[in-house]
């Protein structure tokens, strides 16, 4: 359908070449971004698992003076801000640039540079948070980020770091989406109707379609929260008549559809690697596509029902815990359906197929206190005690994280040219699991018990102790798992054997081409002849997909610097807007930011490489087909 | 690509922008980049409408607003609405010159509209309605300066586009440039009508 672009204009434009260190941030290439937003995802999960470990260490004993109480909160903010937006999310990102364009048939995504705008934004903005923890002390408002607590402490940078480098982030995030969805509806190879997507290509567009109207809230409500911090408005100042809940009703607003966020994907995930080491086609299609649009669209209605406790009066607490329980509904479906994929299939107990499985009843645990938490009276029981610490652990470690992993062993062979271990990746799945049982499971009973979470020490004798000490243990056996993990990914990319075309016996287009793909995916554009594309050629008896086009010239797009300077510019913009009011003791640093220098700065960099992009157009090169032939040759 | 491109303008007259999957790419994400302003504006708007009442001891919207100076505000933005219609419809007939001819009345427009809110804004200091008075002086100057910000930048991203036309010609390139910054035109005047009645009509009723 949308694929003749390059059939008229056969002369080559000007090819630039860049190389070493300058390929990597000049790329436009979806396969280079994916894997380097998977790169920097995995950086800050590692990151995010340390803060972990020490909040474990301190919480192992009653009464433990490991870290402070100010460190202690500023680890937790930072552990699960981290967590959400740099690590999981980036993760997903990863994997949805590198396979989603091969699942549909295209050779890249709709709007290759804004790609690499997002990949940068989110990179500058994760280092500006991060760079907090050097510059006089992380954020310590929670990753909830509550007025006033979070906007009466202007002596403490820590949450000017938080407002504005999670703005510079998602503004990556946001233009990632638009990009997806573009690609999804426009970039399909021809026969690839809607309902022949693949799970995961589906699972991406809802997804994508979540991030557009919930972080476009979020960045409201940092907006409000910058204000109110820096240039003295009075949003959340009650003082002035402001309302600290206007936060939490536009943050929860964004935060629900965050959670299904980093949901969906591992959905979409669960849909694809099940069905494959299942030997069988995904059973329901329609419903599992139907249940993703339900579950994103009441993903919307529920907000609330983080807010029972706040006094919104009994009618809207009924109303949202209503609405909150109804999501059980369609997740139930999707829940069912994995099952009867694997009913009667022939089970390939691979490590992404033993995540995968696994997936299925520790996420449905998180589910189900879910649906615990939405009965709004039994809320007032449960809230911001450990029983909420353990239903969210549940599902974004049972769900969210367990797809990442069972995607990493899934598609690696893909990105990467590499086949990961089996055996170190079967001692990672069972050590990761049982730990993450372990430390979650008796959270449950803590938070019965009245353990409060954000909590940064106890007393002994409250019954905590024992649960506490198991709870440590676990955390860290799921360290030692994740060193396994990277262990075994040093390892094979030394020595480890290359990976076939189609190392799992696939059922969708990305086992079509090389392993890793080829800079231009398909030489030819497939036909799509139906769902799971790529099985029923195997069914048909066919090699590989039947080519839609003749060999002909193939248009790809420059590299160019102007999305690293941009964010560069966001970011040094960001430091000029944090430190504008601040002494530095210094007179020439004064200099720069209390005369707004650095901002100026900041944002002529950021505008300037806009004009440029919009001036200068760089249409771009052609790969002909003689180079095509000499490279199969 | 600018031979064949000739040739595709005079078969493809009118469509020009969609001419090429990059063009129609650029123009579906612009859409959906409208849907997430939406989402921006409506907040915006939530919060203003939360706060409107906490004027503390700032002077009210009955003190503060002019619906004369608002209304012409008001005429002089719909009407470079219309001008950049003008200009499209113009660019659709093949005609270069008309079309930067109506480009910038639109621009100047853009900038007159400015001035007036710039001056607005000035008034209100003056009448001690600062950014920090009141939740609802903080909320007011965000919905409002937020918007103000979107028609800066539509006016130098306008003049950009203009700028580059004498040079490049009208292609499927440029046109798309002209479409989609007159589509991201009309969004930031659509939503100043959504702010002239909900602010300030009904900031003059109460
Ligand atoms: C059947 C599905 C689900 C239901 C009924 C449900 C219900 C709830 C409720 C009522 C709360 C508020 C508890 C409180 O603060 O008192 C909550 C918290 C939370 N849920 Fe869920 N949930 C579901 C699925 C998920 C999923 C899929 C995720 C993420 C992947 C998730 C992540 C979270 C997080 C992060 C919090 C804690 C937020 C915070 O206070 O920091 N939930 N859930
Ligand atoms: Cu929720």
């Amino acid at each position: 359908m949308a694929h003749s672009h390059a059939t008229h204009a056969t002369h080559a434009n000007t090819k630039k070449n860049y190389t070493g260190i300058m390929d990597w941030i000049t790329t436009v290439d979806h396969k280079k971004i994916g894997i380097l937003y998977f790169g920097a995802g995995l950086f800050f999960f590692l990151l995010a698992g340390v803060e972990a470990l020490l909040l474990r260490i301190q919480l192992m004993f009653p009464m433990n003076d490991f870290v402070s109480a100010q460190t202690f909160n500023e680890l937790f903010t930072m552990h699960g801000t981290t967590m959400l937006f740099l690590a999981a999310l980036p993760l997903f990102y990863g994997y949805m640039n590198y396979i989603i364009p091969l699942q549909i048939g295209a050779r890249d995504v709709a709007f290759p540079f804004l790609n690499a705008l997002g990949l940068w934004t989110f990179i500058f903005g994760g280092i500006l948070l991060n760079l907090s923890w050097f510059l006089g002390g992380a954020p310590d408002g929670g990753w909830t980020g509550y007025p006033t607590l979070s906007t009466f402490n202007t002596a403490h940078q820590g949450m000017d770091f938080y407002s504005i480098g999670l703005q510079i982030a998602g503004i990556g995030t946001l233009v990632g989406a638009i990009n997806f969805l573009v690609t999804i509806i426009n970039m399909r190879a021809p026969g690839m109707s809607f309902m022949r997507l693949p799970l995961f290509t589906w699972a991406t567009f809802i997804t994508s379609a979540l991030i557009l109207f919930a972080f476009t809230a979020l960045a409201i409500d940092l907006i409000f929260m910058t204000f109110d911090r820096l240039f003295s408005a009075r949003f959340f100042d009650v003082a002035y008549g402001g309302n600290p809940i206007l936060w939490q009703h536009i943050f929860w607003i964004f935060g629900h559809p965050e959670v299904y966020i980093l949901i969906l994907p591992a959905f979409g995930i669960m849909s694809e690697v099940i069905p494959t080491f299942s030997r069988k086609r995904l059973f329901g299609y329609s419903s599992m596509v139907f249940a993703l649009a339900l579950i994103g669209f009441l993903g919307f209605m529920v907000w609330a029902h983080h807010m029972f406790t706040v006094g919104m009066g009994a009618f809207a607490n009924a109303l949202f815990a209503i609405a909150t329980m109804l999501i059980a509904v369609p997740t139930g479906i999707k829940v069912f359906n994995w099952l009867l994929t694997m009913w009667g299939g022939s089970i390939r107990f691979t490590t992404a197929s033993l995540f995968a499985i696994s997936f299925v009843p520790t996420f449905v645990m998180g589910g189900v206190t879910g649906v615990m938490l939405a009965s709004a009276p039994a809320d007032y029981q449960y809230h911001d005690t450990y029983f909420v610490v353990a239903h969210f652990h549940y599902v974004i470690v049972g769900g969210s994280v367990f797809g990442i992993f069972a995607a990493l062993f899934y598609w690696w062979p893909k990105m990467f040219g590499k086949m990961l271990n089996e055996t170190l990746g079967k001692w990672f799945f069972w050590i990761f699991s049982i730990g993450f049982h372990l430390t979650f499971f008796v959270q449950h009973f803590l938070g019965l018990d009245g353990m409060p979470r954000r909590v940064y020490t106890y007393l002994p004798g409250q019954g905590w102790d024992l649960s506490n000490l198991v709870s440590s243990i676990g955390a860290y056996m799921m360290g030692i798992g994740v060193i396994l993990l990277l262990i075994n990914v040093v390892y094979t990319i030394r020595k480890g054997p290359d990976a076939p075309a189609d190392p799992w016996d696939g059922r969708t287009m990305e086992w079509t081409v090389s392993s890793p793909s080829p800079l231009y995916n398909f030489k030819q554009t497939p036909l799509v002849r139906g769902l799971d594309a790529f099985w029923k050629e195997k069914m048909d008896g066919n090699k590989g997909m039947t080519p839609a086009e003749p060999l002909q010239p193939i248009h790809m797009p420059n590299g160019s610097i102007l999305p690293f300077l941009m964010s560069l510019g966001l970011f040094i913009a960001g430091f000029g807007f944090i430190y504008k009011d601040y002494d530095f003791n210094n007179a020439l640093m004064n200099g720069l930011f209390n005369n707004y220098i650095v901002i100026y700065a900041g944002l002529l960099m950021l505008f300037g490489s806009m004009a440029t992009r919009c001036l200068i157009d760089d249409p771009g090169y052609y790969i002909q087909p003689e180079e095509l032939k000499e490279e199969e040759a | 690509m600018s031979q064949t491109n000739a040739h595709s303008n005079t078969a493809l007259t009118g469509q020009l922008e969609r001419a090429t999957l990059e063009g129609r790419n650029k123009i579906l994400g612009f859409w959906l980049f409208l849907g997430a302003e939406t989402v921006l504006f409506g907040t915006l708007f939530a919060a203003y409408l939360g706060l409107r009442h906490q004027v503390l001891d700032g002077p009210t919207p009955q003190e503060l607003f002019s619906l004369p100076f608002v209304a012409l505000m008001t005429a002089v933005l719909l009407v470079s609405s219309l001008t950049s219609v003008l200009a499209v419809q113009a660019m659709h007939r093949g005609n270069v010159k008309v079309m930067l001819r109506w480009l910038i009345v639109t621009v100047l427009l853009g900038f007159t509209f400015l001035c007036l809110e710039i001056y607005e804004f000035n008034h209100y200091v003056a009448l001690g309605h600062t950014f920090s008075t009141s939740a609802f002086s903080s909320s007011f100057y965000s919905l409002v300066g937020f918007h103000g910000a979107h028609v800066v930048i539509g006016v130098v991203w306008i003049t950009l586009v203009i700028l580059q036309m004498p040079r490049k010609g009208l292609t499927p390139v440029t046109a798309n440039k002209v479409y989609v910054a007159s589509l991201y035109w009309h969004y930031i005047d659509v939503i100043w009508v959504f702010i002239f009645s909900l602010v300030y009509l009904l900031g003059r009723v109460g």
